[in-house]
């Protein structure tokens, strides 16, 4: 089983693989935090796009594959990139996007004729440059591993260290300025690690997908936390699944390439966070909003048996549907469910096919009826609205008002006794 | 009217402030006493914000100088607190109310260390000040503006500065907010605080305040309230723009003009 044979990790080679894509994965889950959060997101892709013709140049110079070779030129042209984005910003009319736009295109272009006239020249050297265009953990060897571990760990230690400082310049850079950061130079280390986080990267990743990997991981980090170092801690984790995801894919296919793959795997685990994330994910809204259509449902139909009663002056009489969908049309079968939801409930007692009131619905359909025409008093007062104006806001405003709010609209009201419509806003029984 | 007063805690001479070579601030000199709790008043684009920035260093000067204590800003940081409008931040990001205000500690603290129980506990107590001890671990987007507003000001206060600064901390806060932020601000001026607030409300401004600097792109006046809030000087403030003086002003950013020849 290839499977097996892979996770148990016995093959030295499978080791280094799997360790340097997890820590290229892992580098620019982290630093892309802050890339994130700064909305510099198009940015990282310029400097992604921008590593590749310093790779090339380095190569051509030096006629060699020594990665820190290749690491410094990469770093050079990708900073340049950064520091052309913002020349053009500073000193034309174009605007940022326009600027990232330009410079990324300029840059990637130089580096596919660059490597293109690479492949050409018959150096037999050259084999296995391309794998940086999409990425390829499984030419990750020893060597790659010592040179790219050792950037990682300095990166991580460079997060660490300056945590604080990279957490306020991304939050409130003027007040960093304020209070005489040298925000400044602590932006330029910031920018120089996302640099080296990027070049690090490109072996598994490759330079086209790279900005996937610092932005992707902390989009989806951020739906599961309120709290930074434990949405760097997630986004790293997420990181690292899907480096040991990639790293088995080019052990069961070596010429795949990585990069889209681990790329896939990211955004697969971002789109259940976007999904499933408590509060703010898709489905967590949707429950959100499916709970509160059922209560404006029930409470609409305590308010009806509160106003029937009014009306017969009686309000525990025995009520059938048809006899509620005379006084108020809404679905039936929304209807039959809040009815059968409020019976379990306890608010509504059933015999046969009819419903009557309990104590305790009563009670709640009063409050609801209260606060409809509460609200229609105090728009018709305090907002000047005509009294044929209120009704349908009334109507959506009797279900969010708390009894906070309910008892401060009471005071400036001063306890009224009848709505805009002259019907008699009721009150407990005390 | 521009009273000049001996000794002041804050000295701006001849500051002229441009964006992309635009002046929007003409040659302001002013000087304020200390202990005071100033306001900057006047129309929408008359600078006032661009004044506290000026003052704070966050924007480059065309021409002029500031002093606080009478020495350059570099020198006396510690002393100066600054709050930036709320809108200026993205109160998305991940951080606490806590988080937020251990930031006004970071030059105490210092470069590479952490935070430590003792800036924990002023922050805390800073909280406590602005009424919102209760809400130290509440994510930042899940206050309210005036909370988030009194978030602010917390984090000034654990600067524990001399003369605070401070862009309009009263913008799209409710009436309970804003009564508690001014009680704050008269407490920090009783103990000898200088509190300098942009504001635009006029008719709040008379009770707040017990000096005020009328701005429109120029200082048109500073001085206690009393004897700056007449009708002649508010009329000048809001009376429309300097019809010249905007025209100027187009003519140099369009030309790409300095504003000062010796600058490029």
């Amino acid at each position: 089983m290839k499977f097996f044979e892979f996770f148990s990790f016995t093959d030295p080679n499978i080791r280094y693989v799997v360790a340097g894509s997890i820590l290229m994965t892992v580098c620019s889950a982290v630093v892309g935090c802050f890339t994130f959060l700064r909305k510099r997101a198009l940015i990282g892709d310029a400097v992604a796009h921008a590593v590749l013709p310093g790779v090339c140049l380095s190569f051509l110079l030096t006629g060699e594959k020594n990665p820190f070779v290749l690491l410094i030129g990469a770093f050079i042209t990708g900073g340049l990139s950064i520091f052309l984005v913002e020349f053009i910003t500073s000193k034309t009319k174009l605007k940022e996007d326009s600027a990232i736009g330009i410079v990324l295109s300029v840059f990637f272009g130089i580096g596919i004729l660059l490597l293109t006239a690479i492949q050409h020249s018959g150096n037999a050297n050259q084999s296995g440059l391309d794998s940086f265009l999409f990425g390829k953990a499984a030419s990750i060897l020893p060597e790659d591993l010592y040179s790219f571990g050792l950037v990682g760990v300095i990166l991580l230690i460079g997060v660490f260290f300056f945590f604080k400082e990279f957490t306020l310049i991304s939050f409130d850079r003027n007040f960093a300025e304020a209070i005489g950061l040298p925000v400044k130079m602590l932006e330029f280390i910031l920018t120089s690690i996302t640099v080296l986080a990027v070049v690090t990267g490109i072996q598994a990743v490759g330079v086209v997908l790279m900005a996937a990997m610092l932005i992707t991981p902390a989009a989806a980090a951020r739906y599961w936390t309120h709290n930074l170092t434990i949405m760097m801690l997630v986004a790293a984790t997420m990181g690292a699944f899907s480096g040991i995801f990639g790293a088995y894919i080019s052990y069961l296919a070596p010429s795949m390439p990585t990069g889209p793959w681990i790329v896939m795997v990211i955004s697969m685990i971002a789109i259940i966070s976007f999904t499933f994330a408590p509060v703010k994910g898709v489905f967590a809204r949707l429950r959100k909003q499916v709970k509160n259509q059922k209560q404006i449902t029930d409470e609409n139909i305590l308010k009806l048996f509160f106003q029937l009663g009014e009306k017969d002056q009686d309000f525990f009489t025995e009520r059938s549907i048809n006899s509620l969908l005379e006084r108020r049309s809404m679905r039936r079968d929304h209807l039959k469910k809040g009815l059968a939801r409020l019976t379990e409930q306890g608010f509504l007692a059933k015999t046969k096919d009819h419903w009557k009131f309990t104590e305790a619905g009563k009670a709640k359909g009063q409050r609801v009826a209260r606060l409809h025409r509460l609200w229609e008093l105090y728009l018709t007062q305090y907002l000047q609205l005509a009294p044929d104006h209120v009704h349908d806001d009334a109507e959506t405003i009797e279900h969010i008002i708390t009894p906070e709010l309910e008892s401060k609209i009471l005071e400036q009201l001063q306890y009224p006794k009848v709505d805009p419509h002259d019907t008699k806003i009721p009150y407990k029984d005390f | 009217m521009i009273i000049q007063v001996p000794n002041p805690i804050l000295e701006v001479h001849d500051l002229t402030v441009a964006y992309h070579r635009k002046p929007v601030l003409w040659g302001v000199d002013l000087t304020l006493p200390p202990g005071s709790l100033t306001g900057i008043i006047g129309p929408n684009g008359a600078g006032k914000s661009t004044l506290i920035k000026a003052i704070m260093g966050l924007i480059p000067l065309s021409s002029g100088f500031v002093k606080l204590f009478g020495k350059d800003l570099d020198e006396v940081r510690q002393k100066v607190s600054y709050v930036p409008q709320r809108e200026s931040v993205d109160w998305d990001f991940p951080a606490s109310a806590l988080d937020v205000v251990l930031m006004g500690r970071y030059s105490q603290i210092g470069l590479f260390k952490r935070a430590r129980k003792a800036d924990k506990e002023v922050a805390m107590e800073c909280l406590r000040k602005v009424g919102l001890e209760n809400f130290a671990n509440r994510q930042i987007s899940q206050l309210s503006g005036g909370q988030q507003q009194r978030v602010f000001l917390a984090r000034a206060l654990a600067q524990d500065a001399d003369i605070y600064f401070m862009d309009e901390p009263f913008a799209g806060v409710d009436a309970a907010t804003e009564a508690a932020i001014i009680e704050i601000l008269r407490n920090m001026t009783i103990s000898g605080k200088t509190v300098v607030v942009v504001h635009h409300d006029l008719q709040s401004a008379v009770t707040y305040f017990n000096w005020v600097l009328l701005l429109n792109m120029r200082l048109v006046a500073s001085g206690p309230t009393e004897k700056v809030f007449t009708q002649d000087l508010l009329q000048e403030t809001y009376g429309g723009k300097l019809t010249v003086l905007a025209k100027v002003g187009d003519l140099l950013e369009k030309q790409q003009f300095p504003s000062r020849e010796d600058k490029a």
